[in-house]
């Protein structure tokens, strides 16, 4: 078994061992039902919760807030880092709100976007963006940065467009950094559109596991809760295979 | 200074300066004159900082000249570089994200040659260059003479007229560099190019070159040439012939006083 293999079974046994851990106490009545429930019962739960057909309006209504929210963060935070990196002026107005950016309580401005776009999903999905557009225009800033300039040097001999030199040298020069601003973004979108419903909405995944929480439905609250965790370690996952995928076409994996 | 007004000169330099702008405007070469004749290995040593990258970027087309102007067989070099000028940097140029076969294939392919060619071309540069063990590595497997051993080879396979290489030895020791000392001049025998070599090495340039171009402090400036009369069959043994530390010890005669000048210490 190679290190990484190793470390990665090290990794499950150690998440199982706490698994089994809480499984114990919850069972023994250490924790109270009424505390939590035994992660076996969370899961029958929540496939009880799938199979009615309960979970799929909530899920569906958080995977398209979760999903706009990235693409327009990436897109336009993307497209935004490409312009602050060719405007050093503007860059050096920027650079200390950017720095201090996630320091502001961005949920207090919900009244303002619900009076500006309508008491719909889109002041949630704007919430997402306001998370996570920073850390795709910080990413894309930070990989335009490093892009040696001898690059820009190897794409003026080998007589590259401007748009070659952006395809064949400029991305994948900044690719790995691009790659973070990309998990940052998704996990900014994600927990800003769970927060946002959990305070704020009437409707998704978070209001979901709020709603159950005022009304007492335990199981139903842990159940909406492991769903929302396997959500966010699925896309992590796939993100983590994608890096090292990307890692090893650099032979650094 | 250093101009040797041959019928065939493949490259010329008149009156170039290149002053770069700013609050404080930078005079970083010239004036300079200068004529590469075709299939000459021609070096460049001078203090740091005295304008010998400068001098390449210009002579490429990569930085344009404030005054003066540049020619490349015959036509005028400005804006871009021109096709058959094929550059080395001192600097790791290698696609980190590409192997060793898809970085020298990497203008071949972007020049739109044909599939069967760039095979061609490419396993001919790579078994030159001695890389074909590595074909499927990618740069950060190699070490650092390896990878300017992959950046030479991509230039080599676009076949250039003229070779420009800035210091590309610069990051490696002394044994590596003799030996790709050697490469480089199986590479010129080969090739037939005219070869303009940036080094801050006196060893390495009057080991390789034909001539040795010696530049003052800033602004860089030729102040004498050496013509070394090496025979074209040569390599690295040529240290222990006498003449070689004649040639050397004349180089630093030369450039010994823009030394001390560029590091503030100017000979009495």
């Amino acid at each position: 078994m190679n290190h990484g293999r190793r470390i990665l079974w090290t990794r499950v046994a150690f998440i199982a061992g706490l698994v089994g851990l809480l499984e114990a106490l919850c069972r023994l009545h250490v924790i109270k039902p009424l505390t939590m429930i035994a992660p076996s019962q969370m899961v029958q739960e929540l496939i009880a919760l799938a199979w009615s057909g309960e979970l799929a309006e909530p899920a569906l209504q958080t995977f398209i807030e979760v999903g706009a929210s990235f693409l327009f963060s990436v897109t336009v935070g993307g497209a935004l880092g490409a312009v602050v990196h060719a405007l050093p002026r503007v860059r050096r107005t920027l650079d200390p709100l950017l720095a201090s950016w996630y320091a502001v309580p961005f949920f207090v401005f919900y009244p303002l976007l619900v009076a500006l776009l309508g008491l719909n999903v889109l002041p949630l999905i704007a919430i997402g963006v306001v998370f996570a557009t920073p850390a795709m225009m910080l990413s894309t800033l930070a990989g335009l940065d490093r892009v040696p300039r001898v690059m820009h040097k190897v794409a003026r001999v080998h007589r590259l467009s401007q748009l070659q030199e952006v395809r064949l040298i400029t991305l994948p020069s900044a690719a790995p950094h691009l790659f973070t601003g990309l998990k940052l973004s998704f996990a900014y979108s994600f927990i800003g559109i769970i927060a946002g419903e959990f305070i704020l909405s009437g409707g998704g995944l978070g209001y979901g596991i709020s709603y159950a929480y005022e009304s007492f439905e335990t199981p139903k609250m842990y159940a909406l809760m492991l769903f929302v965790l396997l959500i966010a370690l699925v896309a992590n996952g796939v993100l983590h295979v994608w890096d090292r995928r990307l890692a090893r076409r650099r032979g650094l994996a | 200074m250093p101009t040797r007004k041959a019928a065939d000169a493949h490259a010329v330099l008149r009156g170039v300066t290149r002053i770069y702008p700013g609050g404080t405007p930078v005079h970083a070469l010239g004036p300079i004159d200068l004529d590469l004749a075709q299939g000459e290995f021609f070096s460049v040593v001078g203090p740091s900082g005295c304008g010998k990258s400068t001098l390449l970027d210009v002579l490429s087309g990569l930085s344009p000249p404030t005054e003066g102007s540049v020619s490349f067989e015959g036509k005028t070099v400005a804006g871009q570089v021109p096709e058959g000028i094929g550059v080395v940097f001192q600097e790791d140029a290698s696609l980190p994200w590409l192997t060793v076969r898809d970085n020298v294939a990497f203008g071949l392919r972007h020049a739109g040659t044909d599939s069967a060619e760039v095979d061609r071309r490419v396993s001919y540069a790579i078994g030159f260059m001695g890389l074909q063990d590595f074909t499927g590595a990618y740069p950060s497997q190699l070490s650092g003479g390896m990878r300017q051993r992959v950046c030479i080879a991509r230039t080599l396979v676009l076949q250039p007229r003229l070779i420009l290489l800035d210091e590309p030895f610069g990051a490696l020791d002394q044994q590596t560099r003799l030996l790709m000392g050697d490469e480089l001049l199986r590479l010129w025998r080969e090739t037939d190019a005219t070869v303009l070599l940036i080094t801050h090495a006196l060893d390495e340039a009057a080991l390789l070159s034909d001539r040795v171009g010696v530049m003052s402090a800033r602004p860089g400036r030729f102040i004498d040439l050496v013509e070394t009369s090496w025979a074209r069959e040569r390599d690295s043994r040529i240290v222990s012939d006498p003449a070689f530390g004649t040639v050397t010890g004349r180089l630093w005669a030369a450039l010994r006083p823009e030394s001390m000048k560029a590091i503030g210490r100017p000979q009495p």
